[in-house]
């Protein structure tokens, strides 16, 4: 299978953003009319590129939140010093262009053939690529089983958190909020660690399929963790970014 | 064949490099402070012990421990990286053994070369870009040892290419008769990877 997803040279194109969604205060979805977009598997990314008025051009890679079959759209977490995030979160509007070219990747992903049970770990917007997977083995009926872990800092910064609240049979969400929690909450509290994911993940012996997508510190925390406890590395796939990963 | 690339409405640019960055930072990169890092797998943890070089073609491959090819000829590079996710570093300080020198104490020559690591990463290069003190197996960034997120013990470092090039956890470089795409290369990244040529993907 390697290689063969991408073969088409990747030809930057204007999509319009044909809608804008809030996901939390500093999360925004963009879904976009891409004109001739081959299509994507579940994890993979796209390179968008901007233009001032001086010709000057910055360009970044996002996750694509979608699933193969529906309308491209990616998840932008605004980061303050960024020159590119804040530009998507608080100036992009339905209707404005967006050149981009994609999709990119083709090892951080899934398919209902590559089975499971899966086992996805998300820290903050490393979300994105495992809300496209979840939505994918959902609409292909796959019925794998998944569990999803995501840490979080406080329940508002939960991305997709309606969506997750309901989450399609077979697949258990598992929430850890970090820095704060609303009176009452009964879910893990802490970081993602050796302990919690002793309690959390599926044993080994089960031959999981592991998916692990945030800061550099989440992933090579639950990374090393999942491959202690008997994980074959090559069933754990990672993807890090970086303080400045998408900016 | 390109598109005229709209102006981006609203778009201001917010990052000025500093001029004595001119010249330096490839179309399409800008630059961090930070250094991300960016694996497919978990990152492996090779014993020193364990710990062994080799180059050469198959079956015919001089091999260094640890210990052996630390009393190699050490260089100290100050070089810039370009990582195709966009980002790029200035005057990252290394110190590795020339892949010159490897070759030439291996006694081999070939016109390509398959980097192999641990964890299974692959990546190919031309052995034109190995050579010419182009290219080093770098042990220590900054002064310290070579962190394991990093690719410690040691890593492939061929700072012209894009970084994907320059493999972590790097165990042996074969010699090939033939150009064969490695990793990320498979997966549609650009079989050169020439950050000045923007070669990113297939094709570009």
């Amino acid at each position: 299978m390697a290689g063969t997803a991408l073969r088409r040279r990747l030809i930057w194109q204007v999509a319009k953003v044909s809608a804008v969604t809030v996901e939390t205060a500093s999360v925004r979805t963009l879904t976009l009319d891409v004109p001739d977009w081959p299509g994507h598997q579940a994890g993979q990314h796209l390179d968008i590129r901007l233009t001032d008025e001086d010709g000057y051009m910055a360009e970044r890679s996002y996750s694509i939140a979608s699933a193969p079959g529906e309308p491209v759209a990616i998840t932008v977490e605004r980061l303050d010093d960024g020159e590119v995030s804040p530009y998507l979160t608080d100036e992009l509007r339905t209707g404005d262009d967006l050149e981009l070219r994609g999709p990119i990747g083709g090892y951080f992903v899934w398919e209902p053939e590559d089975g499971g049970p899966l086992l996805l770990l998300a820290g903050g917007s490393g979300i994105v690529p495992l809300r496209s997977i979840l939505r994918h083995r959902d609409r292909t009926g796959s019925t794998v089983p998944a569990r999803l872990l995501y840490s979080s800092r406080t329940l508002d910064d939960v991305i997709y958190r309606a969506e997750l609240d309901q989450p399609a049979s077979g697949v258990e969400v598992i929430h850890t909020l970090t820095r704060d929690q609303p009176p009452g909450w009964s879910g893990y509290a802490r970081r993602v660690d050796a302990a919690l994911l002793a309690e959390v993940a599926w044993p080994a012996a089960a031959m999981p399929l592991a998916y692990a997508c945030g800061p550099t510190s989440f992933v090579e925390a639950v990374s090393q963790a999942l491959v202690q406890s008997g994980y074959p590395p090559e069933r754990v796939k990672t993807e890090r970014f970086g303080a400045t990963g998408g900016t | 064949m390109a598109i005229m690339s709209p102006v981006s409405r609203g778009f201001h640019r917010r990052r000025q490099d500093p001029a004595e960055n001119a010249g330096r930072v490839p179309p399409g990169q800008y630059v961090t402070k930070d250094f991300p890092v960016l694996s497919a797998g978990p990152t492996p943890h090779t014993a020193l012990s364990q710990w062994t070089f080799s180059i050469g073609r198959r079956g015919q491959e001089k091999t260094w421990s640890w210990a052996e090819f630390r009393a190699l000829p050490t260089q100290d590079v100050t070089v810039d990286i370009h990582c195709v996710t966009k980002w790029s570093k200035l005057d990252t300080a290394w110190q590795g053994v020339s892949v010159d020198t490897l070759l030439e104490l291996a006694g081999h020559d070939g016109p390509f070369a398959m980097a192999h690591c641990d964890g299974g990463y692959t990546t190919n290069l031309p052995v034109a870009d190995l050579t010419g003190g182009k290219a080093w197996v770098a042990y220590a960034y900054d002064g310290q040892p070579l962190a394991a997120e990093h690719g410690g013990p040691a890593r492939l470092l061929v700072p012209h290419l894009y970084f994907w090039k320059s493999a972590k956890w790097v165990r042996s470089l074969e010699l090939r008769d033939t150009n064969d795409p490695g990793f990320w290369e498979n997966y549609g990244y650009h079989i050169y990877g020439d950050p000045w040529r923007e070669q990113r993907y297939a094709g570009d």
